[in-house]
């Protein structure tokens, strides 16, 4: 413990204790940045040559320093003491709310402002914004997918990607090989991929914790190295092109195929790439709203409360007498259908796909979203989706902190909401003929 | 002189988890509107019979009847629809979950259709459980928690309850309350298959016993022939009286 501060005061003062220990507690955070940051930040690789920058985490750490100084002062003034107080009581509540009927009532208006704001978005943003929204809207779905799986039914898949992919690959393979279009495939390839779930879940009936995700992660590199080697059907790391969308047999593109009609000749607009970009997202924009309501109501009807119950305890489940075959293949299949669906937004919208998009590391994001989502919490997925997708674009200028923000999101989170960004809220049920 | 068929009857019935031979040759009966307990030690297989009873293990010898019909290796949900309910050791409750919610999951078996009513009843039972309906289960009392698990297995209508040391680290009040609710579910029409550790109140209670050792079936009788008896007060009784 750096001690400076226990030097007497030179011009006589009296030392406050809680002055004292701000000081002390400065001293020791910017030891500590220093230590932290100094490597990190400090020693810049520029060609061959390592340079010396000390003075940025010096810099970066007499910010913090002064920071810590200020906070421990805060926190000792009544205002500040109040606060402390009211977030440990917030921290001691229980962690799941039981919410009744009436009350979510009263979020409705709530939601009908958020989609209103929702549909009018794409026409207000520019392309660049649009396109963010579309990747915020794909990992909403792949969150709610993944959300039954990890969330609901407590099944930690660590490949879930791979589902993705069969619905990205779906969609292109079924457009190049079969002639199917957008809308033909969608279906076909939610279906593919929940029978991938179901491969997926059939050996992993009897598998739990560690040794479930060892092997779904497994299976997600599977299908990875499939599709990146199988050269003659996939076309390897070479990629694919994936057609676009269309309404109602309206191409979105500048002119139609042979005997087709484009979107804007048929209402004799001009053309513009915009509006493949718009129809992608109001159409994500739909799915994403039905999976919420379908979600939504599955939990309240058997085989969700079920996924739920196979989360809290296995053996009770089957002590209960709930088939849990059926109930974990139906979270594998149904998470699995999601994510497909979600695979073919995202092939249609970059109209061209590799293997490259399927790693390791978007199972991991998509895990990350529903783990900061609240594991279950549907509302906590929808934000941390948002959250994790929309501020690295935000956040731009600062691309090199980008996986350090991450990790300091995912530290605070954490410390400040272990149980994820929303509280996890259980309906309360209104029975008939019982008085309260 | 039995003229009619038990409600359950085991017969020769083996189990093992691999190598292990967790009961031998076990035969029991059990009568329609009794009470009947499985007292023995720790690790005797008392909670191996009952899950065996839920084909969880699959019994490796001997058959099980029940109302008539062999259930031998049937799989466990189908068991759980013909009217076998079991609150199993340790509650084993959804802690995340909201009492009534708990309750809701006993009926998943039998179907939601009168789920209300049932609601109604195991309320009525543990007048508790309708206090904290909405509390999440995992902050209960254990005596609570036993209710709790009592009251899910309830839920399905069970003619046949099978309660495993439903007094298992319980404050003696509440051993007493939950004993006195068993008899009021039997009253209430169900059999009830109880095994206990705690062998005094489960023979008291119970028409009929039985005393497992390592797997295997060392007496049986009635609860006051088995209360009597100088080997079970030796070892269940810690040779009290
Ligand atoms: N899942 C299991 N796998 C292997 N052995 C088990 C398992 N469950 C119980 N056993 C063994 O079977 C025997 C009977 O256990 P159990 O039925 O739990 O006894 P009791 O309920 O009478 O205390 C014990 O020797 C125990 O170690
Ligand atoms: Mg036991």
């Amino acid at each position: 413990m750096p001690s400076t501060a226990a030097s007497p005061a030179t011009r006589g003062v009296r030392w406050n204790p809680v002055f004292r220990q701000a000081v002390l507690e400065a001293t020791a955070a910017f030891a500590l940045a220093l230590l932290l940051l100094g490597p990190i930040v400090g020693l810049v690789l520029d060609g061959y040559e390592v340079k010396n920058e000390l003075q940025r985490p010096l810099l970066i750490a007499a910010i913090i320093a002064v920071g810590r100084f200020l906070v421990t002062l805060a926190m000792h003034t009544p205002t500040g003491q109040a606060a402390l107080e009211r977030f440990n009581a917030r921290r001691r509540q229980p962690g799941i709310l039981v919410v009744s009927i009436s009350e979510n009532n009263r979020q409705r208006w709530w939601l009908l402002v958020i989609v209103a704001l929702a549909l009018s978005l794409p026409f207000l943003a520019s392309k660049y914004w649009l396109t963010v929204l579309i990747q915020a809207m794909i990992y909403v779905l792949l969150g709610l997918g993944l959300n039954i799986v990890v969330g609901l039914a407590g099944l930690l898949d660590l490949g879930y990607v791979a589902f993705y992919a069969v619905g990205a690959y779906g969609l292109a393979l079924g457009a190049q090989y079969l002639d199917l279009g957008f809308w033909s495939a969608l279906p076909l390839a939610a279906m593919l991929a929940a029978l991938f779930g179901g491969i997926l879940g059939f050996p992993v009936l009897r598998m739990h914790g560690d040794y479930l995700a060892i092997v779904t992660l497994g299976f997600g590199e599977i299908i990875r190295l499939v599709l990146n080697n199988w050269l003659e059907f996939t076309g390897g790391p070479n990629g694919i092109s994936a057609p676009p969308p269309q309404l109602f047999g309206l191409e979105f593109t500048r002119t139609a195929k042979d005997g087709g009609m484009s979107f804007h000749e048929y209402f004799q607009i001009s053309y513009d790439p915009l509006h493949r970009f718009i129809f992608i997202y109001l159409a994500l924009f739909l799915i994403v709203c039905l999976m919420v309501v379908v979600v939504t109501r599955l939990r309240d009807m058997p085989v969700g409360r079920a996924w739920e119950a196979l989360r809290e305890d296995e053996i009770a489940c089957r002590a209960l007498g709930i088939n849990h075959v059926l109930v974990k293949l139906s979270a594998f299949m149904m998470g699995a259908m999601v994510g497909g669906i979600a695979g073919v937004f995202f092939a249609t919208y970059q109209g061209f796909i590799n293997p490259m998009s399927f790693n390791f590391f978007e199972s991991a994001l998509i895990v990350a979203i529903v783990v900061l989502g609240g594991l279950g919490s549907t509302t906590g997925v929808i934000v941390a989706a948002l959250v994790l997708t929309v501020l690295p674009e935000l956040l731009r200028a600062f691309a090199d902190y980008r996986v350090f923000t991450f990790g300091v999101l995912m530290v605070s989170m954490m410390i400040w909401r272990p149980r994820g960004l929303i509280r996890p809220r259980r309906r309360a049920f209104e029975v008939k003929g019982l008085c309260p | 002189m039995r003229h009619s068929e038990p409600l359950l009857q085991i017969h020769e019935l083996d189990a093992r988890y691999g190598p292990i031979q967790a009961l031998c040759q076990v035969s029991l009966f059990i009568d329609s509107g009794e009470i009947v307990t499985l007292i023995g030690a720790n690790g005797a297989g008392k909670s191996t019979l009952l899950m065996s009873l839920f084909g969880d293990p699959r019994p490796a010898g001997g058959w099980i009847r029940y109302q008539g019909r062999d259930i031998t290796g049937l799989p466990t949900h189908e068991i759980a629809k013909m009217g076998i309910a079991q609150a199993p050791e340790g509650r084993r409750i959804f802690a995340a979950m909201s009492v009534e919610e708990n309750l809701l999951m006993g009926a998943i078996p039998v179907g939601m259709d009168r789920m209300d009513a049932d609601l109604i009843n195991v309320f009525e039972l543990f007048p508790r459980l309708k206090e904290r309906r909405n509390q999440r289960a995992g902050t209960l009392s254990g005596g609570e928690q036993q209710m709790l698990a009592i009251g899910r297995a309830l839920m399905s209508r069970p003619r046949l309850l099978l309660l495993d040391e439903p007094s298992l680290g319980l404050a003696p009040l509440m051993v007493q309350r939950i004993f006195a609710t068993i008899r009021e579910i039997r009253d209430s029409g169900a059999t009830i298959f109880l095994v206990e550790q705690n062998a005094h109140h489960a023979l008291k209670l119970a028409q009929r016993g039985y005393v497992l050792v390592n797997g295997e079936i060392r007496l049986s009788g009635t609860g006051e022939e088995l209360l009597a008896d100088p080997e079970v007060r030796r070892a269940y009784l810690g040779g009290q009286g």
